[in-house]
């Protein structure tokens, strides 16, 4: 049954099945805020994985923020992240590595870009709430400004085997800007 | 509980067909997820035209790329394109490909769609898409820029309904 649900998320056109994957909750931003949580609270229980669909644009005026993404209030040095990416001229990666205090979530549109534009990401959260082991994100996403724009594969831990009870996003730099939406699902196994 | 995640429409060749469409997307849906295994009668990439009532055809599609061809990684741009793209399918073997479009049907913003192409030959790819439009998206036309799809290709397009 997950089987059916990654594929059909991600690959070849499998039918999934519909009741296991389901809305938890969701926000669109009518006006900006510096950032986003999505908590459990008993809602989580019933699902083996979450998916978190951000469409997102900063208030700062740059041209690009960064983002960080942690869980269960965690802001100590317990992360890591891996990005592949393409510029529009050239294929890249970097990495943060672990002692970091965020999953770093690179390259997200800001105010000084293209107006009405937005970063799109697809965060998945496999098996979020296992105690036996460290937690792994997945990550697609990018945005594109004509003449500008990143596309990129990230990965990122979460050095710590609590079950994630709690995400946060939030910018280094300026808010979550109007008309960005997050949403979140679960996926059962 | 509504199903959050159901299938709207396919489409499954049995012949060569010239462009697929899937035309009245409901607006009831948060994101689509368009899905699928492509044949091609020729090696050529996939482009796509957007619109809601009839397609948009002027310069007001961008993207950005990030491929590999199994002996380098690279990436490149277009702008003031007249169409999105999906990567490059191969003639000889099928393409996997999923485009994903996330509030497709808000009036406040331009639409970003994400791209994974899987080719069994060829070069894999993601790619994000820019249609500089604040229209909500009602149709999607993909049509390969040389030859036709082939028979086998299926293509099933789902909605996505947040809370």
């Amino acid at each position: 049954m997950i089987g059916n649900i990654v594929a059909g998320t991600f690959s070849a056109g499998v039918a999934p099945v519909t009741s296991s994957y389901e809305s938890i909750a969701s926000s669109t931003l009518g006006s900006s805020q510096s950032s986003i949580t999505f908590s459990d609270g008993g809602a989580w229980a019933d699902y083996k994985h979450l998916q978190l669909r951000v469409m997102l644009r900063g208030t700062d005026s740059r041209t690009n923020v960064s983002g960080y993404l942690r869980f269960n209030s965690d802001s100590g040095n317990n992360y890591s992240s891996h990005n592949l990416y393409g510029n529009g001229s050239s294929a890249g990666s970097d990495a943060n590595g672990l002692g970091n205090s965020s999953v770093n979530l690179r390259d997200l549109i800001s105010a000084g870009s293209l107006s009405n534009t937005f970063h799109v990401l697809i965060i998945d959260i496999l098996d979020f709430a296992n105690t036996s082991k460290n937690k792994t994100v997945r990550i697609l996403g990018g945005n594109d400004k004509n003449g500008g724009g990143t596309v990129s594969l990230q990965s990122g831990a979460w050095y710590n085997t609590n079950a994630i009870t709690s995400m946060n996003i939030s910018l280094d730099n300026g808010d979550l800007g109007t008309y960005s939406s997050f949403a979140l699902y679960g996926i059962k196994d | 509980m509504a199903a959050t995640y159901e299938p709207i429409a396919t489409t499954t060749l049995t012949g060569t067909q010239a462009n697929i469409e899937f035309t009245s997307i409901s607006g009831a849906y948060t994101d689509f997820i368009l899905t699928g295994t492509v044949v091609r009668t020729a090696g050529s990439d996939i482009e796509f035209v957007l619109g809601n009532g009839s397609y948009d055809t002027g310069s007001n599609y961008s993207l950005t790329y990030l491929y590999g061809t199994g002996s380098a990684a690279g990436s490149g741009r277009g702008i003031n394109a007249t169409k999105g793209n999906a990567g490059y399918a191969s003639s000889t073997n099928p393409m996997s490909l999923t485009i994903q479009a996330q509030n497709y049907s808000n009036t406040s913003t331009y639409k970003t769609l994400l791209v994974r192409n899987s080719p069994a030959s060829g070069d894999v790819s993601a790619i994000v898409n820019l249609w500089r439009s604040t229209s909500a998206i009602n149709q999607i036309k993909l049509t390969p820029n040389s030859g036709s799809f082939g028979a086998g290709t299926s293509l099933t397009l789902y909605g996505i309904k947040a809370a």
